[in-house]
């Protein structure tokens, strides 16, 4: 048996046994919800409902009820589109790249992460989808044998390559997640009472049996779609990144964008997994799983992906000024001194100055400060994408076209159903999926548990 | 008469000390049920590690092959396009812009196959029946499993006394 250095804290805090992490994490799937989860569920779906009539509205007119223009032709969808594939970074990176380098804290934090995950990235891949007008046309951009000559998709474009990495990185973390759950669901059904449950969950769970060898071969599998999963997350947003990098407008055409927008991602998505998880710690009643440690943990993650997203700015700013081309400082002046100054200094805010409180210990160890600045992060992303897309768009070479940009209230509605659904899809997640990945909880009990590392 | 003898261990140190002397009266495990994966067993059961890993590889190298051969037909040989004057006359004067969908590829292809893989192999699909011989090996208990047919020089009464003697929580057959 593995045992652990008596310095670091325990994961699993309290006098817990195998069965009570059993008990506890199917508690929610096998109890009622609690009028809490009604009121937002409530609440996430009137607000997704109106997003799905928003988007109705633009399939049904076009895009022609958005607030865009002819020179600010890229706006808030765009904004939408990689603020949430930023924030679907966080729950591969959890779980893979934290599962190649062996941190025990993961296990209670990256079933959730990958559920948010998925939500995000279904609701990030919906913005081109809508973006393109004609919906029902969007095949065009696999190569399809077609009517047209042959005439193929352009492999050189990086968004045909977006096609590609948001394609993959959906159906590689959809299997990712669900390989992890199959003998969770197991665990699930043998304690089903009702048949419903008994057959939904027997379904859902592939008679998972959890012999030797299936376990041999469930942790080969994790390890190798970990090392296959780490590359992609970081090619996907660098990719993400190209859709902007490889075009000429001044503001966008950076080498720096690829690490900076990983980074970003990064930070993120993060601070959404920590936004969720201290909100789901209490509902849920897993206190003794998502501890101080694991926000601890999570806020110097924040902190130092923030960080290298502060040196990015910096950088940029520092490059506008220093290659000595006018339209390149002037597209950086007129971020932080023209019209869109205050998304700018929202920004900086958000994202450069308030994540550096976590430097101290007392508010790294805080859950109300983590959740307080996880927000933040938030609202602070969100600006970085708009004021990297609008405030580069909307003065360009030509004054006499110059413009703004004013969301109209389908631009609003679409963005606030979004989010709507993601909280939609991730509360029925914490009610009939187990949110813990916990069968490898009870791999790490014996070294990590309050109770184990107090006999020795 | 029942095929196999079971027995039931409430912690996984027992049941892997349990293996152990069951091994050393020279009775065969057919299999170990378990609610995670107990490190070590393998070496115990001497069961041999799983070769899940070289199919990913084995699907990955397709994947690449296949990548590289579409995007040289579509962009090199069925419809040439000059975009941005980047030379595309042969594959590798094109192929810095075919890198990430080459990647992209290659990891869909490799996870995928690997997956299905593990799937087909564990006899893990919908509509599968479990096969675990006890509700509570998927919770907190570890089960031994002796088949008759695999012992077959010794009686009932001998494997059952060995059994006894590991301290399960319980001893049923199937």
């Amino acid at each position: 048996m593995q045992r652990e250095s008596a310095i670091r804290e325990p994961l699993i805090l309290g006098d817990k046994s195998y069965h009570d992490i059993t008990e506890d994490v199917c508690a929610p799937v096998e109890g009622k919800a609690n009028k809490y989860w009604y009121i937002v569920f409530s609440i996430s779906v009137m607000v997704a409902l109106w997003g799905v009539g928003c988007i109705l509205y633009t399939i049904g007119r076009g895009i022609g009820t958005w607030g865009l223009n002819t020179t600010v032709a890229w706006a808030w969808d765009i904004t939408n589109f990689v603020w949430w594939v930023g924030i679907g970074h966080a729950g591969t990176l959890i779980s893979a790249v934290l599962l190649l380098f062996r941190q025990k804290w993961r296990m209670a934090i990256n079933r959730s992460a990958e559920a948010m995950t998925i939500f995000a990235v279904i609701m990030a891949a919906l913005f081109p989808g809508i973006h393109m007008g004609r919906i029902w046309m969007a095949y065009w951009v696999f190569p399809l044998p077609n009517q047209f000559g042959s005439l193929w998709v352009n492999f050189n474009s990086p968004l045909l390559w977006d096609v590609f990495a948001i394609s993959t990185y959906f159906s590689v973390s959809l299997v990712f997640w669900y390989i992890g759950l199959i003998p969770d669901f197991a665990t699930i059904r043998d304690r089903a009472v009702k048949p419903i449950s008994k057959m939904a969950y027997s379904v859902l769970s592939f008679g998972w049996t959890g012999n030797a060898k299936a376990w041999i071969r469930f942790e080969e599998v994790s390890l190798v779609l970990a090392g296959l999963a780490t590359p992609l997350v970081f090619s996907v947003h660098s990719i993400v990144s190209m859709d902007f990098a490889t075009s000429v407008i001044p503001g966008w055409h950076t080498t720096i964008f690829p690490p900076y927008f990983v980074a970003g991602a990064i930070f993120s998505g993060f601070a959404m997994v920590q936004t969720l998880l201290l909100i789901a710690r209490k509902v849920l009643s897993l206190e003794s799983y998502i501890t101080v440690q694991h926000a601890e943990y999570m806020n110097i993650v924040i902190v130092i992906t923030g960080s290298m997203v502060g040196v990015a700015y910096l950088s940029e700013l520092f490059i506008s000024w220093y290659s000595g081309v006018e339209y390149e400082g002037y597209a950086f002046m007129n971020r932080a001194t023209g019209p869109y100054w205050w998304a700018y200094w929202s920004m900086m805010t958000c994202n450069v100055v308030t994540p550096q409180l976590f430097w101290f210990k007392k508010i790294r160890r805080s859950f109300i400060a983590s959740f307080v600045l996880s927000i933040f992060v938030n609202v602070g992303m969100w600006f970085e994408r708009f004021v990297i897309i609008v405030t580069s768009l909307h003065r360009d070479y030509i004054p006499s076209s110059w413009s703004m940009f004013h969301p109209t209230f389908v631009d609003i509605g679409i963005f606030l159903g979004t989010i709507g659904i993601f909280f939609t899809l991730f509360l029925l997640f914490s009610r009939f999926f187990p949110v813990l990945a916990l069968n490898e909880l009870k791999s790490i009990l014996k070294s990590s548990g309050e109770n184990y590392k107090k006999q020795h | 008469m029942s095929k196999a003898i079971y027995a039931l261990y409430n912690d996984d140190e027992v049941m892997v000390d349990g293996a152990k002397s069951i091994l050393s009266k020279n009775i065969r495990i057919k299999d170990v049920y378990s609610p995670f994966p107990v490190h070590g067993l393998e070496n115990i059961l001497g069961i041999k590690w799983t070769r899940l890993a070289i199919t990913a590889f084995l699907y990955g190298l397709t994947a690449l092959a296949l990548a590289l051969i579409g995007l040289w037909f579509f962009m090199i040989k069925d419809w040439p396009m000059n975009i941005g004057g980047k030379p595309n006359n042969f594959l590798y004067q094109n192929l810095p812009a075919f890198i990430p969908i080459t990647f992209e590829f290659t990891v869909l292809c490799a996870a995928h196959g690997m997956a299905i893989t593990y799937l087909i192999r564990n006899r893990t699909l919908p509509g599968m029946k479990a096969r675990n011989p006890h509700p509570r090996t998927t919770d907190d208990h570890f089960c031994i499993e002796i088949d008759r047919a695999e012992n077959a020089g010794m009686s009932d009464d001998e494997i059952r006394t060995v059994l006894q003697e590991t301290n399960p929580v319980e001893i049923f057959e199937k």
